[in-house]
């Protein structure tokens, strides 16, 4: 028989501190209060006193709350009736839908054998040109959108669930507005991809204890689906949110802070989620895309930065189009040397050009003569915008390919883009597309 | 001796704190007994009749009153024949032998031998019975894999040891004795193949430690040229996140020029040790003709496995790194990546409430940083051989800002310096090291004279650069924009390569003499043209054909075509040797 303790002997902050014997660290508990029930985990014994964390705050909780511990750690129910449904940070229903009980998994399991892993194989599609072309989205991949509030990050998120060929679809919304979780929720089920979604939605407006939750009961869902043999994508959306919610616990539990309040295992916290990204050899997989916006669009700000190093590469959406310098995937290499052979060859030499012609832009901007090249490398990155960039550009990555080789050929002599001579012969348009040239000039015309 | 045991008072995080009854030993490894399982930990604080633990694992489930046991040994590496090609956690768990006995997830509280006892060696006496023997002295060997693997007196035995009994030729396991020695106080004790060192001491059965000054190749020619890295030297890699400093190690382990390559992947991605993992068995070592990973060990505490054990492992590979080392051996260790050990002190100093220093890293991080890449080293071992480690750290710096505690508490201590840059590699230029911003205290393989030589230009180059984003080309002279054009065509050409080509991916020391060799000639020499488009269309023609020439293999008939076009084009434009009168 459980007891019940009623011995609150601190409340600060979301945290309550009760006198009780033979509790287990992590162990979840019952707070009843005249303000409700609430689930609570215990982050930390001492002495004889356990510490918990209130999911629904310590608001209104009294020194006479009831804490009744339950025996075991976080856990969430698993089957293929989670299919279609919504919950809240606690694993509640959201929606309108009965209560699942048995069938439990914990939460935040044990990491991957790195020996058991594989090295991935297999393309995401996703008709982005920006991202099959130039930063190929890889099964298994986790990649992290950096992003600043106001940019159309989860609607990206959202076009590149429903395009990706997955089996299931897991959301983790932390801190999501309101309205942000209908969009989710009403896009994917207008284009009928509901039926193999599950959603984990902490709003704005819930407890931020829930907001800690999140990834871990997404992710522990999509480890079940996955080990089951299916391709799992997760959708989390927005890990800045989380991090600041470990942030409020650690500041709640008089932890030194490391760098601007965040707790010094930010680091760990982060790479223990992001980690969980994997492609099992006999079985399914997960691929983590994840929303982190930078405060202050400052990239060095502790949560994008710790991110960067823990994923593996990360898009940049910034004035609604998916920056080429800085966007980065690290496992491009693994799938672009067999899409097609001049694949690599043309995402390399078309980010030079572009860089190129940044360049020959701030020279512009200061008042400097153009050069003959100037103007070659200006109508290029005019055309690289229009064509490639913008995000309503919906094409096949071969499609794509082709397209890069034409906007070369009408801006550049061969020798001028550095390729070598064999890929020249073999992909270089012919000259037949010469009357383009002139339209070429009329666009540095109209840039000026 | 009874050991001490222990109660557990409290729990925080990976932190627990004991109350014990006997006697303890700061660092011992002691075991938290929860859940049916046991949980190893080391004891890092002891206050009174409370020690203090990290534990090595995930401690859900911890409750007050969990039994405690203290073995009274320091964390230690098993070290004897059968390690290399393994792959570690670190705690020398071996990891494939793991998922056979648990399957796909790590579950905790399961350690396995780190060398098999049922393996058969094939043991060959050297040292003769009635020899007075030291430390590190060699007993006899047994081949191991590519190396004759020396079966060492115990590098822990103190004092010297008269050898009494040594087994005959024969195949032995890891457990049977191999040598009996008796102490001047006539204590006997018996010899293995396979010994134990406690990780956190360095070995020092050597005679004397030798400056680095055999070149250590690389086949990345920025770094062999420009920056060169020494046999028993040590170097770091700082860089923010997407420079390209996991390539840069992956690329180095395949391709260096050492005897043992160990690779210490401290809580990165699972993903990048996946690929040596996978990668390396397939794959030939051009020097031996065996497989890559016969020379390799692989350590692997990545993001997500239990960040007490990041420090393990880096000391785990230090360790290894110097038994082999006593063998004679070039040894190379990549620690990828040294910041994410920092931080993990960072971790536990935190849970400890102890005063932080700059940006909450423990006052001591210098002190251990120091301590560790001091363990590298070039030595001559008390047989007259020598040995080497050499260490390569990354370095992880928080925002891409090399002012930060970790990068500069370990520029203090190393002997090369990469630093990546951000521009760089947001401009695809790879390797992304920065040409002007980093150093190197060794000696480069190419004529050290070309070699300023093509530090001037890069400098000079980027001086033109700067002022050109003021005055326009215009405003330049074509002298000035010539250098700028030159300097712009070394890089190119030569200091960025594709990692991915398979011939550009590594240029071995003899190539890169021969080309540098030509590229520096060509940046000496004084050329004309009318017009500065005229200059900029040669240049961009020089560097293609230059890239294709990186591109056939050395000895080709097409090799010997690319050089000769190269020469033809200079030839149109040179007007003397204005380099050789500045020499």
């Amino acid at each position: 028989m459980k007891t019940t303790y009623t011995r609150v002997e601190q409340i600060v902050g979301n945290v309550i501190a009760v006198r009780a014997t033979n509790v287990a660290y992590r162990e979840l508990a019952e707070v009843s209060s005249a303000q409700g029930r609430s689930l609570a985990q215990v982050i930390r014994l001492e002495s004889g006193r356990a510490f918990l964390q209130v999911f629904a705050g310590t608001r209104g909780i009294g020194t006479d709350a009831e804490v009744r511990f339950l025996g075991h750690p976080m856990r969430v129910h698993f089957s293929e009736a989670l299919l279609g449904r919504a919950f809240d940070g606690s694993a509640r229903p959201r929606d309108k839908g009965p209560e699942l009980e048995h069938s439990w998994v914990s939460v935040a399991g044990p990491s991957v054998n790195p020996a058991e892993r594989v090295i991935p194989r297999r393309m995401v599609r996703t008709g982005i040109p920006m991202i099959d072309v130039f930063n190929t989205l890889v099964e298994s991949q986790k990649l992290p959108i950096f992003s600043v509030a106001g940019e159309p990050y989860n609607p990206l998120l959202a076009r590149i669930a429903l395009q990706a060929e997955v089996d299931v679809i897991v959301l983790g919304g932390m801190g999501l507005k309101y309205d942000d979780y209908l969009y989710f929720r009403d896009t994917l089920e207008a284009e009928g991809a509901l039926g193999r979604t599950v959603i984990f939605a902490h709003t704005a407006s819930d407890p931020v204890v829930e907001c800690l939750m999140v990834p871990d009961l997404a992710l522990a869902v999509a480890e079940q689906f996955a080990v089951g043999g299916k391709r799992v994508l997760v959708l989390l959306s927005d890990m800045t949110n989380f991090a600041d919610a470990l942030k409020e616990i650690a500041i709640t539990m008089e932890q030194i802070p490391s760098n601007r309040g965040y707790p010094g295992d930010l680091y760990s916290q982060l790479a223990a989620r992001y980690e969980k990204a994997v492609d099992f050899e006999h079985a399914g997989s997960i691929t983590i895309l994840a929303v982190t916006t930078m405060p202050g669009d400052d990239v060095t700000h502790p949560v994008p930065d710790n991110t960067g190093y823990i994923t593996e590469g990360q898009f940049y959406l910034r004035g609604g189009r998916i920056e080429p310098f800085g966007s980065l995937s690290r496992l491009k290499q693994f799938v672009n040397g067999r899409t097609r052979e001049d694949h690599r060859t043309l995402m390399n030499v078309m980010i030079q050009l572009y860089a190129a012609c940044k360049e020959s832009r701030e020279k512009l901007a200061m008042g400097f003569q153009m050069s003959s090249w100037d103007q070659k490398l200006l109508s290029f990155g005019q055309r690289f915008e229009r064509e490639m960039m913008d995000l309503d550009v919906n094409i096949p990555l071969e499609q794509a390919l082709d397209l890069g080789w034409r906007i070369l050929g009408e801006c550049f002599e061969p020798a001028e883009t550095g390729i070598a001579s064999k890929m020249i012969e073999k992909f270089w348009p012919r000259p037949q597309a010469q009357p383009s040239a002139a339209t070429a000039r009329r666009e540095v015309g109209s840039a000026r | 001796m009874t050991q001490s045991t222990g109660k557990v008072k409290a729990v925080n995080g990976n932190l627990v704190v004991a109350e014990f009854d006997r006697d303890v030993r700061q660092n011992e490894v002691t075991y938290v007994h929860a859940e049916g399982l046991r949980l190893k930990s080391e004891l890092i604080r002891v206050r009174g009749r409370y020690a203090e633990m990290q534990v090595f694992e995930d401690t859900t489930g911890l409750r007050e009153g969990d039994a405690v046991e203290f073995s009274g040994e320091l964390l230690s590496a098993e070290l004897g024949p059968g390690l290399l090609g393994q792959v570690y956690d670190g705690l020398q768990n071996p990891l494939p032998e793991l998922a056979r006995a648990q399957g796909a997830f790590l579950q905790r509280g399961n350690y396995l031998a780190p060398l098999s006892s049922e393996r058969q060696w094939s043991f060959t006496p050297s040292a003769s019975v009635g020899a007075t023997l030291a430390a590190g002295a060699t007993l006899g060997s047994v081949p191991e894999g590519i190396f004759d693997h020396r079966i060492l007196v115990p590098l822990a035995w103190e004092g010297t040891w008269k050898l009494t009994w040594l087994a005959p030729a024969g195949e032995y396991t890891i457990q049977d004795p191999i040598a009996k020695l008796v102490d001047a106080q006539g204590r006997e004790r018996v010899a293995k193949l396979s010994q134990r060192w406690p990780v956190k001491l360095p070995i020092r059965a050597y005679a004397e430690r030798l400056r680095p000054s055999e070149p250590l190749t690389t086949q990345v020619r920025i770094i062999d040229t420009f920056f060169p890295v020494a046999r028993g030297g040590t170097y770091c890699i700082p860089g923010p996140f997407g420079a390209g400093k996991t390539v840069l190690q992956q690329i180095t382990s395949r391709n260096a020029d050492v005897d043992v390559v160990i690779v210490a992947a401290c809580g990165e991605r699972a993903g990048e040790v996946v690929e040596t993992l996978r990668e390396f068995p397939e794959l030939t070592d051009p020097r031996t003709g065996r497989s890559l990973m016969e020379r390799t060990l692989i350590i692997c505490n990545t993001s997500s496995m239990p960040v007490a054990a990041r420090e393990a492992s880096v000391y785990l590979g230090i360790t290894i790194a110097e038994y082999y080392r006593q063998m004679g051996l070039h040894v190379l260790l990549l620690a990828d990546s040294t910041s994410r050990w920092a931080q993990a002190l960072r971790e536990v100093s935190g849970r400890l409430e102890e005063i932080p220093g700059e940006e909450a890293f423990p006052a001591y991080l210098e002190s251990v940083i120091a301590g560790f890449y001091e363990r590298g080293g070039m030595v001559r071992l008390n047989d007259g051989r020598m040995g080497s480690v050499t260490i390569g750290g990354t370095v992880s710096p928080a925002g891409g800002n090399f002012e930060e505690p970790v990068t500069q508490a370990t520029l203090k201590v190393v002997g090369a310096f990469h630093g990546l840059s951000r521009e760089r590699s947001d401009a695809r230029r790879y390797p992304a090291i920065h040409p002007l911003e980093s150093w190197s205290k060794y000696e480069t393989i190419v004529a050290r004279e070309l070699v300023a030589l093509g530090r001037r230009t890069l400098r000079r180059g980027n001086e033109v650069h700067q002022m050109m984003k003021v005055v326009g080309e215009e405003g330049t002279s074509i002298d000035d924009f010539v250098t700028y054009l030159k300097a712009e065509y070394l890089d190119a050409s030569y200091l960025q390569q594709d990692a991915y080509h398979e011939v550009d991916a590594a240029t071995p020391r003899e190539r890169q003499v021969e080309v540098y060799g030509w590229i520096g000639n060509l940046l000496g020499q004084a050329l004309r043209f009318a017009s500065k488009d005229e200059a900029r269309s040669f240049f961009q023609r020089l560097t293609q054909a230059t890239n294709d020439w990186n591109r056939t293999p050395r000895g080709s008939s097409e090799y010997e075509e690319a050089r000769a076009k190269l020469d033809g084009m200079v030839a149109e434009h040179a007007v003397g040797n204005e380099g050789r009168s500045q020499r």
